[in-house]
């Protein structure tokens, strides 16, 4: 077993002998004493334990409650008590959190800060969106996005530079090189857990209390972390982030990039990836509904072997997946754009919330008439599933809400949805159909999203 | 002068660094053990077998206890003596402790206490309070009933009669920091850590349980991270589990409950049931009105019966109804024992008629703040203090309401009335009529989404209903060089408690607050004090801190005064300075002098709110001291095809009486504006039909993230003095503008009633599935 090392607020640190599964928070607070990052939920919902993540690719806000001590290393870690200097000097965002009064009983602070330090060191004033992840209880938020306003302008102090030469460097432990070595050892070990950003299988070690005896994280495979312009398309490597991928698909994909705004939350979009999303294979993962709704293509790798599928048919049942053992998810490809697509996320909460119902529509029409559909939901049926009756009732038909309604019977053919704690499965049926109705008034030009409304 | 000044949190500078201990991160010594509870997974059944061999069998657990094996008391309810630590033989919830694990590590014990075999007899589980109604499973004999006048002929006379049911779901606390508690064992003792609000509690009930008196208990409480009531009587079972095992190992011993075992564990705030039948005029004014409430209070007790009361007491709100009956039932369920939650019931009665309001208004066709406006309380004579400051109340209606004093239905006069002055003047800074009508072309325009606003108000009593518990100690030592150790009753939890009572110390002595030391809440400094809960912290804790103060302050006067042949009401304390017939000294000289002089520069204070009396069970006297006052406007949007909502703009104008820290008391109540409109809104409990939580994780259950504030969001105080003699003439404001939140509920009310002609019954929390009911039900569809 090879070290991890890493920086640690500045100090290079080099861990001996911990398990792979031991989580970057338990390991700050129980080892190195450094009590300021905090345990609130334990599940990456909350973001008290929020630390700064600093690679090549630039700096993350991440959940070190569900970061595995093996995914950091090579990289630089900042915690709530790094984020003041070495004299003990406050970061502006700390001094404008005094300012404005952003602390009530403090616990969320640490998590708060460090996000907020991040976005500074970013020039990011996207607070909402930055802060989605970071839950206070005390102060209605009001005073924390002042206090982020007010140190828009600050300068980024010159501590929150990583050196990350001083890591110390060497291979990563149990972390395959590349795909080519990571496709050999899962063909030798096809009962192993595959980590990519651990933000679900984190929840089985912290929730489930699993013991997981084989693990390789995947995040030493660069070659899985590409973006790349193919033919008809453009093909995406499953290591990229949901963060990456959002900024790269901002422009060509509006509809879906604006999905990925509300995709769990900062720290959850910058450690998750969009193989890991697919492969988990959750009826209720965002990025499926909304890929099978553009057509995406599935590249799946075993060994030497490498196939292609249609991403809906990668969806078999309920936690079961066209994938055998030892085959994994290389990349999946998407076209160049979708003009017609729109993306309907349904929940509780607008924002770091799973969704209740997700509707994707890409209707294609050629002069009066719908010429192809492709419409794909997720959180109506235990995968992610195109509403083929929906489509062939819209088919051919002439474009217009009678043509949308006359079509709304067929959902109850393609979906049996069921109810849980997020909804009911007749609200999930009824708002499924209205989310035909709303992508008509959409593209009808009417204002149909309550997040574009002001008072 | 440091009262008064809007100065930031105490240790605002140690949470933004980290640096701000909590229970958890506390030093602990070598060897400590680490606790957890084994659940019961059923939610009523007989235990028929406890297997825990492979418990006791796993990696790193040093000791295994069930109920049996206990040494003392095996209790840890606030009240009734029904709430054993360790489930004895029968289990009530899903999520009752059967056993607990002592352990090398948190994470040992938690795996630990996965592996109990539990065997049992299950029986039919009451879940809902129409199960439980039905069952007459009840606390106290029978419904509690208080009357005044007589509704029902009152409401027989009435032209309009108006009727409904409403169902308002309970809430999560979810305060950040989780239970957590640590016991260090002492000679003779032992010594508790406990993010606790009511430290007294925790050290009656550790010192029952270790079988010693509360004198050989000291509890220390430095600060929780987050409380909101979750804090008063749930810690109970982590302190004493860790007593106990602590004295068994001769170890220290902490415990924080993971999150899903702490929202699976512990109680939340009760959800109720309202039936309402009212009796209107023509132009909604309220002749009599009839209340029935169930709330659904789980397994044990606690602190049921009290919260239950304070939504009787709450259940008119801002209005003079003088014909009134309310009937209460607190139904027992096998569901968590639910427990206090800012605003103890008094947001859900208050819930009960403003929706009342609402109902009324859209029966008549009449606007809803001109139907509430109509049945105010008249406000106080403007002369008096706190009454009807500016700007002056509208003329009064001279034919209705010259007949005497106005009284609640528990028959308590209502002396400090404002909101008529209060609500006009924030009628006028949100705008709100101007924009109710642009708000209703809005709609026109738009037939997808619509718009709502609504304007409700807050009148909150101020007191435990409990009233010997209205009292409160501090501990205050003035040192050699003049800086001062505060210390009292009450117990941090963000809402910058010490911060206010050091101010209030710091100008007793004239100095800056800075030199006035903030210390851990301390059972061994000032004894039996009340939890920090009914929003008494500042006016309790603030008025003993105020005492023992003055009393230190009055024997240096008296000595200085005497070495200068003056009177010691001549001696100044300002600025830092000490100012005794013409010599200047500094407060450190002062103190110094004092000290050589053999002057005793410490004392104890002691508070106790005057006038209160209550008989709670005829309901009849005066419960509250004062009240608080505020009112809000919120305006929201809709979708009419998911139900999705957001909240647009808010503006809040909020009575804090003169504000002891105007900073402090804005954040209360953004805070509280915010933590109610979850309440409304997101935060949806949801069990399933075997009594198992399903919402136990923020996964699930969603408090208001970021972006869900109103992103205009504009909170003023009114500024007024309190026309009672409380510190400082302040007001209490940890509880009272949570209840602001419900104007989003009641804008959220107006913008499905834009759909359709009917009254769109619009059920709590608003979630996005009951907003698209509720339109349905507006439309004649539901």
């Amino acid at each position: 077993m090879s070290d991890i090392a890493f920086l640690l607020n500045g100090t290079p640190i080099r861990v001996v002998g911990e398990s792979p599964t031991r989580t970057l928070l338990d390991y700050l607070r129980e080892v190195r004493g450094l009590k300021g990052t905090k345990e609130g939920c334990n599940e990456g919902d909350c973001g008290a334990c929020t630390v700064m993540v600093t690679d090549e690719a630039g700096s993350r806000a991440l959940n070190s409650c569900i970061l595995f001590l093996p995914q950091l290393h090579g990289k630089a870690v900042r915690t709530v008590e790094g984020i003041s200097g070495p004299a003990g000097q406050l970061h502006p965002v700390q001094q404008s959190m005094i300012n404005h009064h952003g602390s009530q009983c403090g616990f969320c602070t640490p998590g708060f800060v460090v996000s907020m330090a991040v976005a500074h060191k970013d020039g990011a004033t996207d607070h909402d969106d930055r802060l989605a992840g970071n839950l206070c209880r005390c102060t209605g938020y009001a005073p924390i996005i002042r206090a982020a306003e007010a140190a828009e302008t600050a300068p980024v102090p010159g501590w929150m530079t990583e050196d990350l030469a001083k890591t110390g460097g060497g291979a990563a432990p149990f972390a395959p090189a590349s795909s080519d070595a990571l496709a050999d050892w899962y063909l030798a070990h096809p009962g192993a857990t595959l980590v990519a950003g651990a933000t679900d299988v984190g929840l089985w070690v912290t929730k489930g209390l699993m013991e997981l005896p084989e693990v390789a994280f995947l995040h030493a495979c660069k070659d899985l972390q590409q973006i790349e312009k193919v033919p008809g398309g453009i093909r995406i490597g499953a290591g990229v982030t949901i963060q990456t991928l959002r900024s790269a698909i901002a422009t060509s994909h509006p509809a879906l990039a604006e999905l990925l705004r509300r995709f769990a939350s900062e720290q959850v979009r910058g450690a998750a990836t969009i193989g890991g999303n697919i492969a988990n294979g959750s009826p209720i993962g965002d990025a499926p509904p909304a890929l099978i709704a553009i057509g995406a293509r599935l590249h799946l790798r075993k060994g030497d072997a490498r196939r292609e599928i249609a991403l809906e048919d990668f969806f078999i049942d309920y936690k079961k997946q066209d994938r055998s053992p030892g085959e994994f998810v290389e990349a999946v490809t998407i076209p160049d754009s979708a003009p017609d697509l729109a993306c309907y996320k349904l929940t509780k909460r607008f924002d770091q919330d799973i969704s209740a119902v997700c509707g994707c529509f890409n209707i294609t029409i050629k002069g009066s008439k719908i010429e192809s559909t492709r419409i794909a939901f997720g959180g109506m049926a235990g995968i992610p599933k195109r509403a083929a009756a929906v489509e062939s009732a819209l088919i051919g038909q002439v474009w217009g809400e009678a043509a949308i309604r006359a079509a709304l019977p067929a959902f109850a053919e393609d979906f049996t949805p069921m109810s849980d704690m997020r909804a009911s499965a007749a609200y999930r049926l009824e708002t499924a159909q209205n989310m035909a109705l709303r992508y008509f008034h959409e593209r009808s030009g009417h204002r149909v999203s309550v997040l574009e409304v002001e008072a | 002068m440091s009262v008064g000044t809007p100065i930031p949190h105490d240790s605002a500078q140690l949470h933004v660094t980290g640096r701000a201990r909590y229970v958890d991160d506390q030093p602990v010594p070598a060897g400590t053990l680490h606790l957890a509870f084994g659940l019961s997974s059923v939610a009523h059944g007989e235990i028929t077998a406890i297997d825990l061999s492979a418990v006791r069998a796993a990696p790193g657990v040093v000791m295994v206890m069930q109920a049996a094996d206990l040494p003392f008391a095996n209790d840890v309810s606030p009240s009734a003596h029904d709430e054993p630590m360790l489930a004895t033989g029968t289990v009530h919830y899903v999520g009752q402790p059967i056993f607990m694990v002592v352990a090398e590590s948190h994470l040992a014990a938690r795996k630990a206490a996965k592996l109990g075999k539990i065997s049992y007899n299950e029986r039919p589980a009451l879940l809902t309070v129409d199960q439980a109604l039905a069952a007459n499973s009840r606390f106290e004999a029978g419904p509690v009933v208080w009357t005044k006048g007589d509704a029902a002929s009152a409401i027989a006379a009435a032209p309009r009669v108006i009727e409904g049911t409403f169902d308002m779901g309970g809430q999560e606390h979810f305060y950040l920091e989780s239970q957590a508690a640590l016991a260090l064992p002492q000679e003779g003792g032992m010594i508790i850590q406990s993010s606790t609000q009511h430290p007294t509690e925790i050290q009656h009930k550790v010192a029952e349980a270790i079988g010693m008196p509360m004198s050989a208990v000291r509890v220390e409480m430095r600060r929780m991270g987050g409380g909101f009531g979750g804090k008063e009587s749930q810690g109970n079972a982590l302190a004493v589990a860790c007593a106990v095992a602590a004295r068994a190992t001769g170890r220290a011993c902490k415990m924080r409950y993971d999150r899903d075992d702490d929202m699976v564990i512990t109680g939340k705030r009760h959800d109720f049931q309202i039936k309402y039948r009212v009796g209107v005029t023509a132009e909604g004014r309220i002749l009599g009105i009839d209340f029935l409430h169930l709330a659904r209070c789980g397994w044990s007790q606690d602190l049921s019966l009290p919260v239950a009361d304070r939504a009787m007491l709450h259940s008119d709100n801002a209005y003079n109804l003088d014909h009134v009956r309310i009937e209460s039932h607190r139904l027992k369920t096998n569901t968590q024992s639910a427990t206090a939650y800012r605003g103890f019931g008094g947001p859900q009665g208050m819930l009960g008629i403003e929706r009342v309001m609402d109902h009324i208004a859209h029966a008549l066709g009449r606007d809803a703040t001109e139907v509430r406006k109509a049945n105010f309380y008249r406000d106080a004579a403007a002369s008096q203090p706190g009454g009807g400051r500016l700007p002056p109340a509208p003329p009064e209606d001279i034919s209705e309401k010259k007949k005497g004093v106005q009284t609640t239905p528990y028959h308590m006069p209502v002396e400090d009335f404002i909101l008529n002055g209060l609500v006009a003047r924030l009628e006028a800074t949100s705008d709100y009529q101007a924009r109710q009508r642009a708000i209703a072309e809005w709609n026109a325009q738009n037939p997808i989404l619509k718009k709502g606003i609504a304007l409700t108000p807050v009148k909150f009593g101020i007191s435990f209903t409990l009233t010997f518990l209205n009292q409160a100690g501090a501990l205050v030592h003035v040192y050699q060089d003049g800086s001062i150790h505060l210390n009292h009753g009450g117990t941090e939890m963000g809402q910058g408690l010490n911060l206010k009572v050091a101010q209030v110390v710091a100008a007793r002595f004239g100095v800056d607050v800075g030199l006035v030391a903030i210390t851990a809440t301390d059972t061994a400094k000032v004894p039996n004090t009340s939890a920090t809960a009914a929003s008494s912290g500042a006016d309790l804790n603030g008025m003993a801190a105020q005492a023992a103060a003055d009393t230190i302050r009055d024997r240096m006067a008296a000595h200085l005064a005497a070495e200068h042949q003056v009177q010691p009401s001549s001696v100044r304390f300002d600025g830092g300075r000490v100012i005794v017939a013409g010599e200047d000294l500094s407060f450190a000289e002062a103190a110094a002098r004092c000290y050589q002089a053999r002057v005793s520069l410490s004392s104890t204070g002691f508070y106790s709110t005057p006038k209160i009396t209550w008989d709670r069970k005829a309901g009849r006297g005066r419960p509250f001291y004062y009240f608080a006052y505020g009112a809000s406007v919120s305006e929201v949007v809709i979708d009419t095809l998911t139900g999705e909502n957001r909240i647009l703009r808010t503006d809040i104008l909020h009575d804090a009486g003169d504000s002891l820290n105007p900073a402090l008391d804005i954040g209360q109540v953004e805070g509280a504006y915010v933590q109610g409109a979850g309440w409304l809104t997101t935060e949806e409990l949801v069990w399933d039909d075997k009594g198992r939580l399903r919402t136990h994780a923020p996964s699930t259950y969603k408090i208001p993230a970021c972006s869900d504030r109103p992103r205009i969001f504009n909170v003023a105080l009114y500024d007024g003095p309190n026309r009672e003699e409380t510190v400082y003439r302040s007001k209490a404001v940890g509880e009272p503008p949570f209840m602001h939140g419900i104007s989003a509920f009641m804008a959220l009310s107006a913008a499905c009633a834009a759909c359709g002609p009917q009254y769109p019954d619009l059920q709590a929390p608003a979630t996005a599935e009951a907003v698209l009911k509720a339109v349905a039900r507006a439309r004649g569809q539901g």
